[in-house]
């Protein structure tokens, strides 16, 4: 081992119990006031922030979801106009998929995952605080605009030309797809962090084939969001070009084509069903081998099915496009590998059920969500299946069955996991339980409005009810099953509210949590709850896929890290052999700053290509600040042998 | 949460008050059926409808609409001109005003310009000098229509000069028509 | 079991009975596809039975122990999906291609599709036996038609559930659909596919009659528009074929040929107004003359302001114009 240099002072079996606490926590810790609020590389801070804003999105979609339900209750229902509607259904489901279920995916991993593979921080730690800045201006960017009536209205898919220049006037859709830059921005960098995080910063041990399965998913997702969104991008991109250059991407008659857009669109748009749902599936994972007291069976049928999932997933966008009067023969192909992809999943579900099966299952709230997930998303995949089948889609392409079906995958398959997950780690960051009895009933409420809300939806779709419509006539024999939906959309709400009901009152007054309230296996129950600042005082070492199952409290640790200066480990990839000390950045306020100055340069383009060029003046200043290098009189940490 | 609070109220406050991108297919409350031209004599006092025309996004669209379903385009190709005379220069025989503009359009013009009193309603005919108005005059990108889906004749809109039009002699134009 | 099968599906979904439902089985894809939606039914019902069933017993079970035999239970499980999903696929694949073996005998309808309407033409051989309506497909029971669709702005969809699944209109291409209605009967078509402010009022409706009707209802199509007869008729055709609405509708033998809006040759022989919006009536005629804009906002026909007389006009000679 190369000689270190003896001046730094490290963690080790001297330097220990309080006093490493202070000085890890003095290298560590932000500045206070408000700066050092807006300036934080903590992935805690972070992540939190994340989540906090995701709901507040997944709220704002929400009552949007209940307007239109009030709105379609009854038919030729004057509530509210054509247009407000065609805003709000757009914004419902922009909302829902690009600020509310891909952001609090990421921003669960970013809290989580640092912790589960035993690490300070996360890499490029500035990288992730940009992330969540350009996030947030999106969404407010977008959420602006509605409240000003400048609501995008071409749906969330913005098919052109209806999105083109000729049939969207004004600045509505420029809006929209401008926020699809943000959330693009934003996405990768998260996704760059988390694949870079997974794949360098794991415990001392912990090989890829003993990484709790929940990293793996992310590892899987991040990779995707690096192939998917460069196509949305594109494809935003050019529309803007279209819509503010005047260009012909999609104008068939000069040479472009409408069906591009589609292409690009889905592309992207099927893989992103999979980065919403292939999380939740490892949320699904942890909290199944928690309860049922054992690691999850068959782990390397899980983790293929997971890669499996993430490659099957960029080969039937198609499966979108089936009425659009491509070549016949093709569509044979993408209903084969539409079906084949319920194969890895139809594997996960067998190893969870397998799992509970083998186990000792307890039936706490976040195991209720599992059943509830188990029960619920398997409904929506089994209608995938139809929808798969290109005679079937055919006729179901567009109506309120596809509305069912995709509420189902992605509520049960996603936002079932996601309460059951935070119900699950709302102990680690907060250091209090959730209440098991408002738990409880706050399932049983959601479970109930769900089902009422979105089961008869596939009824009203074979009865022939198109799918973004603002009303519809009486006499088609739709409004009880819709009144029944509009019914149940209030009870869902309430479901819901109860949930967020729980966290208050729990956040203000729950029982205090030990550092491992659940008994669980993984590395982020090895730290008190909340964690420190610097996440662990000693970085843990594994040898098993279950450490703290194995090791009791004798968790084996590393040390050598420096105390008094951000400093993480990084291993080598596929055996976590530890490779090098690395310098982690201290915080600053240039992301924000960057984000500022960028997001800046984006909302203004909309209104003049000259942005670009007076805008990069700034966001080129801003980002040189940033990325100015740091610490030159500390002399490189040597390669660890 | 103090900073994304202090963006959205500024651009809260930047933005408040504009409905030039509502879309009020009922067009405006101002009765539809009184006098056309109100206020065409009096270019101090402009026709109270005109700005809820020309500036607004969708009903600009409208009016570009409007022009190739009444084509519009026969003569003056895209407002480049041809048959008749071009409409994205700056240079206006009888009065760039929306108010003029209307008036050529129901009361036609001398040596073509056929009259659509009666042909189109005046909602039609303030969305068709909306837009007509928008190929010459300096527009908000907000507002300004973008290119049309089909074949592209002309420069694009994003390209048109955005100087302000000026009334000329019929004289001194006569040969451009002929 | 041929006659169960309808009724399992009903019992499954109440979906068979009405004008725009899917298991209708009103035309040939129509009962194609309500025969492979009863086999992914069946199917995916019973996979969903054996997950509860898995689930249930994982959750009673008392004991632990057991890994070996769960293995084996994995690979039989992966080999039962796999094989399910070929067969499905397979079964998939061969109504599909039995779907595109329709056979063709000529009648072709091309269908253009607006913001928010469908302009349809009837077209032969010889020119003058082309027949143009708008929002509304009269069929022959028993016949195969080629629909050619297309689009004049956005994208549109094209769907007549009881008798067959979907093709959208594209601007730009030209797609095509050979449906075959069965049953004689009355249907609804309503658009697919997200089109705008309007897209909920873009329907209409498609009368299934057998062919000596159909051929009847052709050769009446092609006549002129009946001359006005009271002096009220009068004074509306005087009004619409040299005002307003001249500008924009075509009536065939008048000095109305505007071409971007719905043909009104045959108006009052239709059975809605506003592509599917309201029942054909005198009222609702009046109402949507009247004010277009609250009957059907956002649609692209602009209020006129007609005074009461002139209405009145308008109205009585539209009604004739049977």
């Amino acid at each position: 081992m190369t000689e270190l240099d003896p001046d730094l002072a490290r963690d080790g079996p001297e330097l220990t119990g309080v006093e490493l606490d202070r000085r890890l926590t003095a290298a560590w810790r932000r500045q206070p006031g408000l700066i050092g609020w807006l300036s934080t590389t903590d992935h805690k801070e972070i992540g939190k922030r994340y989540i906090v804003t995701a709901f507040v999105f997944l709220a704002l979609a929400g009552v949007l979801g209940l307007v239109m339900r009030a709105q379609l209750a009854r038919p030729e229902s004057g509530l509210i106009t054509a247009d407000r509607y065609n805003q709000i259904f757009t914004m419902h489901g922009t909302t829902m998929m690009f600020l509310f279920a891909v952001p609090v995916m990421e921003a669960m991993a970013i809290y989580v995952i640092p912790l589960m593979l035993g690490t300070r921080n996360m890499t490029f730690a500035r990288l992730n605080a940009f992330s969540y800045w350009m996030y947030l201006f999106g969404g407010t960017m977008l959420w602006v605009a509605f409240v000003l009536n400048t609501g995008p209205d071409a749906g969330w898919f913005s098919y052109t030309p209806l999105s083109g220049p000729e049939y969207a006037p004004g600045k509505r859709v420029d809006i929209w797809a401008q926020m699809i830059t943000f959330t693009e921005v934003s996405g990768l960098a998260a996704a760059v962090v988390m694949a870079t995080t997974i794949l360098k910063q794991r415990a001392p041990g912990m090989t890829l084939a003993k990484m709790p399965i929940f990293a793996w998913s992310m590892l899987v997702v991040a990779l995707m969001i690096i192939f998917a969104l460069p196509a949305v991008a594109l494809d935003s991109g050019m529309l803007l070009s279209d819509r503010l250059v005047g260009t012909h991407f999609f104008n068939p008659y000069e040479g472009g084509d409408a069906l591009l857009w589609q292409h690009l669109f889905w592309f992207f748009g099927h893989p992103e069903v999979y980065i919403i749902f292939l999380p939740a599936t490892g949320f699904i994972s942890e909290l199944v081998a928690t309860f049922s007291r054992r690691p999850v069976f068959a782990y390397p049928a899980v983790v293929v099915s997971l890669c499996a999932t993430g490659l099957l997933a960029f080969g039937l966008w198609v499966h979108h496009m089936f009425a659009t009067g491509l070549p016949r023969l093709g569509f044979a192909f993408y209903t084969a590998a539409s079906l084949t992809v319920s194969i890895p999943t139809g594997v996960q579900i067998f190893c969870w059920i397998a799992t509970i099966w083998l186990g000792r299952p307890q039936f706490r709230v976040p195991m209720l969500w599992v059943i509830g997930f188990i029960v619920t998303f398997v409904i929506g995949g089994l209608t995938g299946v139809m929808l798969a089948s290109v005679p079937l889609d055919l006729q179901l392409h567009d109506t309120y069955f596809v509305v069912a079906h995709f509420h189902y995958v992605l509520i049960g398959g996603a936002v079932f996991p996601l309460l059951g997950a935070v119900t699950y780690w709302f102990p680690k960051a907060t250091g209090r339980m959730m209440s098991e009895a408002l738990g409880k009933l706050s399932f049983a409420v959601t479970f109930v409005g769900f089902h009422l809300t979105f089961f008869p939806m596939h009824i009203t779709g074979m009865m022939g009810m198109p799918r973004r419509v603002y009303t519809y006539p009486a006499g088609m024999g739709w409004g009880t099953l819709n009144m029944i939906s509009s019914i149940g959309a209030a009870i869902l709400a309430f479901g819901v509210l109860l949930f967020v009901i729980n966290i208050i009152l729990s956040f203000r007054a729950g029982r205090v949590a030990g550092a491992n309230p659940w008994e669980a296996a993984g590395l982020e129950w090895a730290t008190t709850s909340p964690p420190p600042v610097y996440n662990f005082p000693h970085l843990p070492a594994v040898a098993s896929r279950t450490p703290l199952w194995d090791e009791g409290e004798g968790l084996p640790v590393t040390t050598g890290l420096r105390v008094d200066d951000r400093e993480l480990l990084s291993v080598t990839i596929i055996d976590a052999i530890p490779s090098v000390r690395e310098p982690s950045p201290k915080p600053t306020i240039w992301p924000l700053l960057s984000a500022i100055a960028i997001g800046v340069t984006f909302v203004w383009s909309i209104f003049t290509p000259w942005a670009l060029v007076f805008g990069l003046v700034p966001s080129a200043i801003a980002l040189t600040i940033w990325f100015w290098p740091k610490n030159p009189d500390v002399p490189p940490e040597p390669e660890i042998d | 949460m103090s900073s994304p609070c202090r963006a959205s109220l500024l651009a809260l406050v930047l933005l408040a008050g504009c409905d030039e991108q509502a879309r009020d297919p009922r067009g405006h409350p101002l009765p539809e059926t009184g006098p056309l031209l109100s206020a065409a004599m009096n270019p101090a006092r402009p026709d109270p409808r005109a700005v809820d025309y020309y500036k607004n996004a969708f009903e600009v669209s409208q009016g570009q609409q409007l022009f190739q379903w009444m084509n519009c385009s026969g003569c003056h190709s895209n407002g480049g001109g041809g048959m008749g005379p071009a409409l994205s220069d700056t240079k206006w025989r009888y009065g760039s005003s929306m108010a003029d503009i209307v008036q050529t359009i129901a009361n036609g013009r001398p040596n073509g310009m056929p009259s659509f009193s009666g042909k189109l309603t005046q909602a039609e005919m303030w969305q068709l000098a909306a837009y007509v108005r928008s190929l010459s005059q300096h527009v908000p990108q907000s507002i300004r229509s973008g290119r049309t889906e089909g074949l592209s004749v002309g420069e694009p809109s994003t390209l048109r000069d955005p100087h302000p039009p000026r009334a000329v002699t019929p004289k001194q134009d006569e040969a451009s028509v002929e | 079991m041929r006659k169960l099968r309808p009724l399992l599906a009903c019992l499954a979904l109440s979906g068979c009975h009405g004008r725009q439902v899917m298991l209708g089985a009103a035309g040939r894809d129509g009962s194609m596809f309500a025969n492979l939606w009863l086999v992914f039914l069946i199917v995916t019902l019973v996979f969903y039975a054996l997950v509860l069933i898995g689930l249930v017993w994982a959750i009673l079970r008392r004991r632990e122990g057991g890994e070996p035999a769960t293995r084996t239970g994995l690979l039989v499980w992966v080999g039962v999906i796999s094989v399910t999903l070929a067969g499905l696929s397979i079964a998939s694949w061969l109504v599909d291609r039995n779907m595109n073996r329709a056979p063709f005998t000529g009648l072709t309808v091309e269908i253009t599709g607006h913001q928010w309407w469908w302009d349809v033409r009837y077209t032969s051989a010889d020119p003058s036996q082309t027949l143009r309506t708008s929002n509304q497909l009269h069929l022959p029971a028993g016949m195969p038609v080629r629909v050619i669709l297309k689009s004049a702005d956005v994208i549109h969809s094209f769907w007549i559930p009881n008798i067959s699944g979907k093709q959208d209109l594209i601007p730009g291409r030209t797609n095509d659909i050979v449906i075959t209605p069965e049953k004689v009967g009355l249907y609804r078509s309503q658009c697919a596919e997200y089109c705008g402010l309007e897209h909920a009022h873009m329907a209409f409706d498609v009368t299934v009659e057998p062919l000596a009707d159909f051929e009847k209802w052709w050769a009446q199509g092609l006549l002129p528009a009946r001359a006005p007869v009271t002096p009220l008729q009068k004074a509306g055709y005087a009004y619409v074929t040299t005002r307003e609405c001249s500008t924009c509708h075509n009536i065939a033998g008048t000095p109305a040929t505007g071409q971007v809006a719905p043909d009104l040759t045959h108006l009052a022989s239709r059975l809605s107004l506003g592509a599917g919006t309201y029942p054909m009536n005198s009222g609702h005629l009046a109402a949507w003359v009247a004010d277009p804009q609250s009957a059907k906002p956002g649609n692209k026909m602009p209020v006129i302001g007609l005074e009461p007389d002139q209405l009145n006009a308008v109205v009585s000679y539209l009604e004739s114009l049977k």
